[in-house]
């Protein structure tokens, strides 16, 4: 083999290694969850309140509180982070005040998610009043979502051609006009593929609800959005670390299906985009 | 000309915030019901021209303009102009033809339903009218609920003259509409042009000397920004005034 061609095989093995690697720890993370978590999935499990402090029973009332978190921030998040990448995108001049919202928020993504818990905590919980609730937790979710979903739906905006709003404003369109009917429904797939990512991570944080919505253990569901709930993140983090004698299965089955409740946003936001690519006609 | 010109353009200069010029103290009077052209090398200012008479420069960060455009004896170049309005008035076929990811009926209702026609006899009817001004009718009225960008390049031009066109504005500019088009198509859009100029006023920039020669009533030759001279076609493509106008026209330079 000539030396050349030794160098092409050699560089090719160490990619394909270093792409092998990348996907490993994805694959033993979810085998290793599911190995230790699929004994305890059963209906009982999915459905019912949990019992003999945490040991037996069920984990409904944290899928449940997870649920209504993910829908709070959405309900919060989406209007005002669109609107936002909106503003950015169709209106905004490049100016002082655009270029400091900008790096309002670059500066928001990195803040550390228990720094959101903390902030949430003084503002929401505290100085508005909202107690540990549902609310509270939204709202702090939502705050740490929206540089996400700011981002990711104003890179959607953009990458719908300048030429149809040229064109849609030399028919007489408006600028509402324009992005109302031909940039916003253009750029509705990457804008949901974003919404979606930045929810998915909502609901898997632990730390941002940890002082502004979670509760350790409630035995019943909650009725209002100013009632605490328990979430899948944070009931692991009590089962794990919290209550002796927890048993392994029940972490591992709350853990997998959290895991699924997130893998399967994910999976929805890559149906949404391959759908979308498949039939755009730019 | 006896009758009042349908545009006045009165010493425009256009300047872009790079400093470069692009109109120096055009003035040029715009006759109703007939196609004038505005032709000349690339850079001469045709295609900014164009895009004055229906305030599409607005879209352009810091452009600095002086002179006065009149429609119909009315200052469109004033900032308080409802730009909107305006453009319903004047519309545009751009060089490429751009499709609205709609339906081939959407993209010909889009500007009408913007003006707030909800009434469907008369969209169907405006659907009907412009695509047979623009000699497309006969191909695509059975399929009308299907993506304009199933449509060819030629086809799709045609949709965009249509497009225009249901708007029924008092002004069609066109730059450049058939610089991406096969000769067939060439020859139908031209064929439509001299169709429809009894009912509208058109002015066109178009890609070459000789489409200028076929199509202009009245033919005007921009050099680097100026207005070198104006006349019917007929004249100045037969006996040019001017030197740099001959020389053009005869294909010495451009």
């Amino acid at each position: 083999m000539p030396p050349r061609e030794r160098t092409q095989h050699l560089i090719f093995a160490a990619l394909t290694l270093a792409a092998v690697l990348t996907v490993a720890p994805i694959v033993l993370v979810v085998g290793y969850i599911a190995w230790l978590g699929l004994p305890a999935i059963r209906w009982e499990f999915l459905s019912a309140m949990p019992r003999e402090g945490m040991r037996a029973g069920g984990i409904w009332p944290a899928i449940v509180g997870t649920l209504y978190l993910t829908l709070g921030t959405a309900v919060v998040a989406v209007p005002l982070g669109v609107a936002a990448a909106v503003y950015l995108s169709e209106y905004a001049p490049d100016n002082a005040f655009t270029r400091a919202i900008r790096l309002a928020i670059i500066n928001l993504a990195g803040i550390p998610s228990v720094v959101y818990g903390l902030f949430g905590l003084g503002l929401f919980v505290l100085f508005l009043r909202l107690s540990t609730s549902i609310a509270a937790g939204s709202l702090t979710l939502a705050i740490m979502t929206l540089p996400v979903i700011i981002s990711t739906s104003e890179v959607a905006l953009r990458a719908v051609p300048q030429s149809f709003r040229l064109v849609s404003f030399s028919l007489g369109g408006t600028r509402w006009q324009t992005i109302w009917r031909v940039v916003l429904p253009q750029a509705l797939p990457g804008i949901l593929t974003g919404v979606i990512l930045g929810l998915e991570r909502a609901a898997g944080e632990t730390a941002p609800i940890l002082f502004t919505a979670a509760a350790f253990f409630l035995p019943r569901l909650p009725d209002s959005a100013l009632d605490p709930t328990m979430a899948l993140p944070y009931h692991l983090f009590v089962i794990s670390t919290q209550v002796p004698g927890m048993p392994i299965h029940l972490q591992y089955g709350t853990a997998l299906v959290l895991l699924v409740f997130v893998l399967s946003m994910n999976l929805l936001a890559t149906v949404i985009r391959s759908r979308a690519r498949a039939r755009r006609q730019w | 000309m006896n009758t009042p010109p349908k545009l006045r353009v009165e010493h425009l200069s256009v300047q872009y915030s790079d400093g470069t010029e692009s109109l120096r103290d055009v003035s040029l009077d715009i006759p109703p019901n007939q196609i004038t052209v505005l032709f000349g090398p690339a850079g001469g200012g045709k295609s900014t021209l164009l895009r004055m008479l229906n305030r599409l420069n607005d879209l352009v960060p810091d452009v600095r303009v002086s002179g006065k455009i009149y429609l119909d004896g009315e200052d469109i170049t004033r900032p308080k102009l409802n730009v909107v309005a305006l453009r319903r008035r004047v519309g545009i076929v751009f060089a490429q033809p751009v499709a609205l990811p709609m339906t081939i009926r959407q993209n010909l209702t889009y500007g009408l339903e913007l003006a707030g026609q909800r009434h469907a006899g008369r969209l169907a009817e405006a659907i009907e009218r412009s695509l047979r001004q623009a000699a497309l009718w006969d191909e695509v009225h059975d399929r009308l609920d299907e993506p304009a960008a199933a449509l060819s390049g030629g086809q799709q031009q045609r949709l965009c003259l249509a497009r225009v066109l249901a708007l029924e504005p008092e002004v069609v500019l066109l730059d450049e509409p058939t610089s991406g088009l096969d000769p067939v198509s060439t020859a139908k859009v031209e064929a439509s042009l001299q169709e429809i100029k009894q009912n509208y006023t058109i002015v066109i920039v178009p890609h070459s000397v000789q489409q200028a020669g076929r199509i202009a009533d009245l033919a005007a030759f921009f050099l680097q920004g100026e207005l070198v001279e104006a006349g019917p076609g007929r004249d100045l493509f037969v006996a040019p005034r001017d030197q740099r106008t001959e020389d053009y026209v005869t294909g010495r330079f451009g």
